[in-house]
């Protein structure tokens, strides 16, 4: 060992460095239907020659959730209602509903994110008082493949909501809620810290889990991961995302 | 002596003056300011100190013995759970999620379970529910005497800290009686539990609820009615409703500010709607009810515990699906937990089938359909979420949790600005912040 400890460098325009299934992507087109992901190939660990099964010629298609349709059912046209009356540019700011697993997101265009998250913390009819959650998702393969997930939580109605931003790797800017939920504050950091996603309006957006001269956000998809170095005849361990493995 | 020093001169600066305390300087020091009112002092607290819970790394700047601001360092304790568990089977993630909150592993677990079993579309059978629901109630006792033990250690109750890691001992004997592990159990796995009670293990319980009242008694009897020990909470570190909920705390944080949020109770999980307990609430919004409030639950837990082990029925602990149960029934051997030797015998002299079959599930995994799902469960520290996304293969797409030490981490400054230095411990302990949790 000794010496300096190699850094990933940032990679925010090398695709070639993720994973084999990378090179296949199919890059959404980045509308509102975008796919989440790419299509995947290989699903069996087999690249090449060395498959005599056919298994691995299967395809996997990338995934797309489907808008919802009216009645969304359970308390959610409650709350699309709601916030349409609370906010009236909702119909704007809204760019898809989707209701999955007894959950409801919307996706919202971020002009709008602070206006309809003002509403949903103000509005009698909605008051999601908690922000419970800030994160983000690397959906590689699509165009605005980083996605701002915030999940609110009316503790008044019981009820909680998901809402979905998502933004380009070449503009990642995303309005900050610290102003209306100061306990966005951390949680829009490690999301900064981990996905590059820079949320506009944070009063002090440092990183918050990895060193502060870190180089690259850890948890892109097309994060470099570095194998590990086997003083065996030149032998190295490639990075997880390149070993062979199921998928 | 040479008021100026040629290499560590004092001097102005925008952040105020720095002065050279190499020595020599001391009359001009003294000379132009007030000592009384310009004793700004930073001191660094962490991230290695006994009172930091861990590696938790504080930055308190003093007027005197009063703090007037404090931030927090935290990532000392990063490991990347999240990140690795996207290269592991849906089953394998559930061995590192453990590891984030180390106090609350079955907490991890379980959050994390009950979101892959929502994008799977699968409920457990009602034993294994119920398994989980009594481990997770142990594991809040267990959680909450480290609270107290290391709370009371901190602000000198020594007593506090040998009787509370005595009655922690308590229960991770259960957790190695029925796990096989002291932490880090990787017991509560997709689909079910790993495995099912051992015989020895509801009389063992029984006993356990017996000897933990007895504890808890102890504990009250130690400190509640203590003068230094109330002196040194009362009225300390105060957080209101407003302040908790805007800074996204919840847990006895929150509770003992007067709110009685408890998801246990909002958002019934594995069956706590059948149960009968009571939510602890306190109104005081400082770190004497918070240590009120976290005794009042522990009591709760060993009644739902209680209620838990008369309604025990024999059942299966996976899910009636093949393709997701895990194959093998495991067992405890002498070392540690394996699969068990029927099982093994099938699988290499019996059945081919069983033996392939057993190799995909574990090798290759099950796939889960694509979705995010958002399932919480209440931890000893509050919301305890788990975001769950999955594009279909056999590894978890995304995994994210939402911990609440680290949410509740950030209402530090807001206890502790103010108060004398002193209180900063017990703000800080009052949180209850687990840097396993917080970091990740």
């Amino acid at each position: 060992m000794g010496g300096p400890v190699e850094r990933p460098v940032p990679d925010d325009a090398a695709p070639e460095q993720g994973a084999a299934d990378v090179a296949r992507a199919t890059v959404g087109t980045g509308s509102a239907d975008s796919p989440f992901g790419v299509e995947r190939h290989g699903m069996f660990g087999v690249a090449g020659s060395g498959d005599t099964s056919g298994f691995g010629g299967l395809v996997r298609e990338p995934w797309t959730p489907t808008a919802a349709e009216r009645p969304y059912g359970s308390y959610f046209d409650d709350v699309v209602d709601a916030l349409h009356e609370a906010y009236p540019q909702a119909g704007a700011a809204i760019r898809k509903v989707v209701v999955d697993r007894g959950e409801l997101t919307l996706h919202i265009e971020r002009e709008h994110l602070l206006g309809v998250a003002a509403a949903m913390r103000d509005d009698a009819n909605l008051r999601f008082e908690l922000c419970s959650s800030v994160s983000g998702v690397d959906y590689l393969g699509s165009a605005q493949r980083l996605h701002s997930v915030v999940h609110l939580t009316s503790m008044t109605y019981r009820r909680r909501v998901r809402l979905e931003v998502s933004v380009s790797v070449e503009d990642p800017h995303v309005p900050s809620l610290t102003g209306l939920y100061p306990t966005a504050d951390w949680q829009e950091r490690e999301t900064f810290d981990m996905f590059g996603i820079v949320y506009d309006g944070h009063p002090a957006l440092t990183r918050i889990l990895m060193p502060d001269d870190w180089d690259g956000h850890p948890q892109r998809k097309d994060y470099p991961l570095g194998g590990i170095p086997v003083q065996y005849k030149g032998a190295t361990i490639p990075p997880p995302d390149e070993r062979r493995a199921y998928k | 002596m040479s008021t100026t020093d040629d290499y560590a001169p004092s001097r102005e600066t925008t952040e105020g003056r720095v002065y050279n305390l190499a020595g020599g300087d001391w009359d001009e020091i003294f000379g132009g300011t007030d000592p009384i009112h310009d004793e700004r002092l930073v001191l660094n607290m962490g991230p290695q100190h006994p009172s930091t819970h861990g590696v938790l790394r504080l930055v308190v700047e003093l007027e005197g013995e009063t703090v007037t601001d404090l931030r927090t360092v935290i990532g000392y304790l990063h490991t990347g759970i999240e990140k690795n568990v996207e290269f592991r089977t849906w089953t394998q993630g559930v061995t590192f999620l453990t590891r984030a909150d180390y106090l609350a592993p079955l907490f991890n677990e379980t959050a994390y379970c009950l979101g892959v079993e929502k994008l799977l579309g699968v409920e457990v059978p009602a034993r294994a529910q119920l398994i989980r629901l009594m481990m997770m109630e142990i594991n809040r006792v267990s959680s909450h005497w480290v609270a107290l033990a290391t709370g009371g250690m901190e602000m000198g109750a020594l007593t506090a800290m040998t009787n509370g890691l005595r009655a922690r001992e308590r229960c991770l004997d259960m957790f190695e009686l029925i796990t096989g592990l002291r932490m880090n159990h990787a017991y509560v796995r997709p689909g079910g539990v790993a495995q099912d009670l051992p015989d020895e293990a509801v009389p063992a319980l029984r006993k356990w609820v017996t000897d933990i009242r007895g504890e808890i008694k102890g504990l009250r009897g130690l400190l509640a009615g203590q003068p230094i020990w109330i002196n040194r909470l009362k009225d300390v570190g105060w957080l209101g409703v407003e302040g908790c909920i805007a800074l996204g705390v919840t847990g006895p944080m929150l509770r003992a500010a007067g709110l009685p949020w408890d998801i246990r109770k909002t958002e019934p999980y594995l069956g706590y709607e059948t149960f009968d307990f009571d939510v602890p609430v306190q109104h005081g919004g400082d770190c004497w009810s918070r240590f009120l409030v976290r005794i009042d639950e522990m009591e709760q837990s060993v009644r739902i515990v209680e209620q838990a082990l008369d309604r025990l029925e024999p059942g299966p602990v996976w899910v009636d699906d093949p393709k997701i149960a895990w194959p093998a029934k495991l067992a405890i051997g002498p070392d540690g937990m394996g699969n068990s030797l029927e099982h093994v015998q099938k699988i290499m002299s019996g059945s081919m089938e069983s033996l392939i079959h057993h190799f995909k599930l574990v090798t290759e995994g099950f796939r889960v359909p694509p979705g995010q799902v958002y399932t919480s469960v209440e931890s000893p520290r509050g919301e305890l979420s788990a975001h769950v996304v999955s594009d279909g293969g056999t590894r978890p797409y995304r995994v994210h949790l939402r911990e609440p030490s680290f949410v509740n981490l950030q209402s530090a400054a807001a206890l502790s600005v103010g108060g004398m230095v002193s209180d900063v411990i017990a703000s800080v302990g009052s949180i209850d912040p687990v840097m396993g949790g917080v970091d990740r």
